[in-house]
């Protein structure tokens, strides 16, 4: 398996490998990555589920080297973009790399732009920085012709941010984000704030620029109902891991899934269901400042066993579909 | 089109700030102990005397008389003249104004161009030597009285080291020390208030924003943090602008300047009623035009503020 792995890597965009991140505060180390294993393909829309505190938000600031200074650090791990190992980069290439070759959406359009620039200075800031030889004309071309293409009238290029709704701001974000064609966008959970009509407007909108740029997408977000619509393939994330992999049709499917990945699934409302409650899962997510030495999800499985609580699972695959639970490794056995 | 109005608005609001100052102040002037015309004739006058003065200023008519007297005056700009040595007070105030104004001029300046600075790097490298040194200066600057620190800095500068004049004015040797203690409130406050403001701005999501788009970190402090930290400490400079013309009281009195805090503080001393109304009426009028001048800034800066509306 390893094997494969390492002739797969030409495909691979991005390859996230045993990555390990602390956050190291007065009070506690925060253990926010264990061994956090991702591939994205080129083109490629993954969905990232899991709740809050995963370290979902984590990996994507990793992959752009933003983990906040002085407490955030990679500790293992390495991040592969290409034949590229990130985190030996020096910043130079980190800055050529950001908002060009990838880029980032935050979750929270309302405060991801700067309030005294105009939303076309903050386009254009874009290619200012990764393409300087542009001619200025050039360069306002672009702008219209990314904001036209996310919906906004480009006439509307220099006002400022407090005169667009959070719809309007995301897609002035996304055009921000997609000005460059970067070959991959980070999402990090894009339709949160937004209310439902504008959060398919935003992810209809994403789908159809994506296929014009040919961008990798990995879609952060705790909805697996975005991600049945949007994504190719599901990676849901727990503890600060990756407990199960696959294509949207192997999760979804609902024949072979990590518990957790059951506690998720049966969270999503069913219109056909006569059931009158949804079943949550029970319990909190394991405290990330004391993570158990088994399984993380050990506490609130309902198939919890003995080697649950003692060792860490290894990764049960079958096509491509990864799943990290004892229960799987113990049928195969 | 709409600067004008708003401008011409701010300034007519003065009319009421300055009505309610001055009857406040014209009742409290009044009420003190003494009487005006014996002062001004000293302990010899006669009864008769005296009574005719009276008469000549109008001190024998209510209060209230007397104010709406002066205010109809004031309103045609005859301020009148001062009881202790007859100048003009407007003129006397306009021939002193320069003085007052240069030394909070340059006590602003210094301490925006030095405090500005200090602040944003402190909070840039925050909790480094520099950041500590910073804040520990603007402590000690903004615990020691002004009068102290005047006097102490006459003895080192003047008196010991002999580099520079200790009182007058003249050239720019008679600045910069009536400057510096003057503006070390204000470099204490624009170190605290730059830090804490750009310490906040540097949190916000569009900082990161800038950076994930591959700006580097300096610049993402210079275009996207700068401007938005200045934006409440543009304020402060206004306010602290107007406290140098106020605490020009003290370092005019430590420093024998003759400019406007002195001429106040004479006038109270002496209860030359016309000196101390006319010069409160203009300081208030000073202070008014730079809150005004402070906002426009504001609205140049913020596209958030309409002065439209």
């Amino acid at each position: 398996m390893v094997q494969d792995n390492k002739l797969n890597l030409q495909e691979h965009l991005l390859d996230i490998s045993n990555l390990h991140v602390q956050y190291k505060t007065d009070d506690a180390t925060v253990y926010a990555l264990n061994g956090f294993n991702l591939q994205v393909r080129r083109g490629e829309k993954i969905g990232l589920v899991g709740e809050t505190g995963a370290g979902k938000t984590t990996m994507a600031l990793s992959v752009l080297r933003l983990l906040p200074e002085k407490i955030g650090k990679v500790t293992a791990g390495s991040i592969l973009y290409g034949n590229d190992n990130l985190l030996e980069q020096n910043e130079a290439f980190m800055l050529g790399l950001r908002g060009r070759r990838i880029s980032m959406i935050f979750q929270d359009p309302m405060t991801s732009l700067n309030p005294i620039v105009s939303v076309g200075n903050q386009i254009m800031e874009v290619l200012d920085l990764h393409a300087p030889q542009m001619s200025q004309h050039e360069k306002n071309e672009r702008v219209d012709r990314i904001l036209s293409m996310v919906g906004i009238p480009p006439s509307r290029k220099e006002e400022f941010p407090y005169q667009f709704s959070g719809g309007m701001k995301q897609r002035i974000v996304i055009a921000m984000a997609l000005i460059a064609e970067p070959e991959l966008l980070l999402a990090d959970e894009p339709t949160t704030a937004l209310d439902v009509t504008m959060q398919a407007q935003i992810l209809d909108m994403m789908s159809r620029l994506k296929q014009q740029f040919n961008t990798a997408v990995v879609l952060i977000t705790h909805d697996l109902g975005v991600v049945a619509e949007f994504c190719d393939r599901v990676a849901v994330v727990y503890a600060g891991k990756v407990v199960e992999q696959g294509t949207v049709e192997q999760v979804f499917a609902r024949v072979r899934n990590h518990p957790y990945t059951v506690g998720l699934l049966n969270c999503i409302p069913d219109l056909e269901s006569t059931a009158a409650r949804l079943v949550p899962i029970p319990g909190q997510m394991a405290d990330p400042t004391q993570l158990p030495a088994g399984c993380a999800f050990a506490d609130r499985c309902i198939h919890c066993m003995d080697i649950c609580r003692q060792e860490a699972p290894k990764m049960y695959e079958q096509d491509g579909h990864c799943i990290l639970c004892h229960l799987f490794k113990e049928r195969e056995d | 089109m709409y600067l004008i109005k708003y401008s011409l608005k701010r300034l007519l609001m003065l009319i009421p700030v300055i009505l309610g100052i001055t009857l406040i102040l014209y009742f409290v002037m009044s009420l003190a102990p003494g009487n005006p015309a014996v002062q001004i004739l000293g302990a010899n006058a006669s009864d008769e005397q005296i009574a005719a003065l009276e008469i000549e200023m109008g001190l024998d008519q209510p209060i209230i008389v007397q104010y709406i007297h002066y205010i109809m005056r004031a309103v045609r700009l005859d301020f009148g003249t001062s009881w202790i040595n007859g100048s003009d007070v407007l003129a006397t105030f306009l021939a002193k104004l320069p003085n007052t104004l240069m030394v909070a001029l340059v006590a602003t300046l210094w301490a925006i161009g030095l405090g500005i600075p200090m602040g944003i790097y402190s909070a840039v490298r925050q909790y480094s030597l520099l950041d500590y040194g910073s804040m520990v200066v603007a402590m000690l600057l903004f615990s020691l009285p002004a009068f102290w620190l005047g006097i102490l800095s006459q003895i080192l500068f003047c008196v010991v080291l002999r580099w520079l004049p200790a009182t007058g004015i003249g050239g720019w040797q008679h600045l910069v020390l009536p400057a510096l203690i003057l503006g070390a409130n204000t470099l204490a406050a624009m170190i605290r208030m730059s830090r804490t403001s750009m310490l906040d701005v540097l949190k916000q999501d569009y900082i990161r924003t800038a950076r994930a788009k591959g700006a580097s970190k300096s610049r993402a402090v210079l275009k996207h943090a700068v401007g938005n930290s200045l934006i409440p400490v543009i304020t402060q400079i206004g306010i602290s602008f107007a406290g140098c013309i106020g605490g020009a009281v003290v370092t005019e009195t430590v420093f024998t300047i003759p400019g406007i805090g002195a001429m106040l503080i004479n006038a109270v001393k002496a209860r030359d009623i016309p000196v101390v109304m006319g010069s409160v009426i203009f300081i208030a009028i000073i202070v008014g035009v730079i809150n005004l001048i402070v906002d426009l800034i504001c609205a140049k800066v913020d596209p958030r503020i309409d002065l439209a509306a």
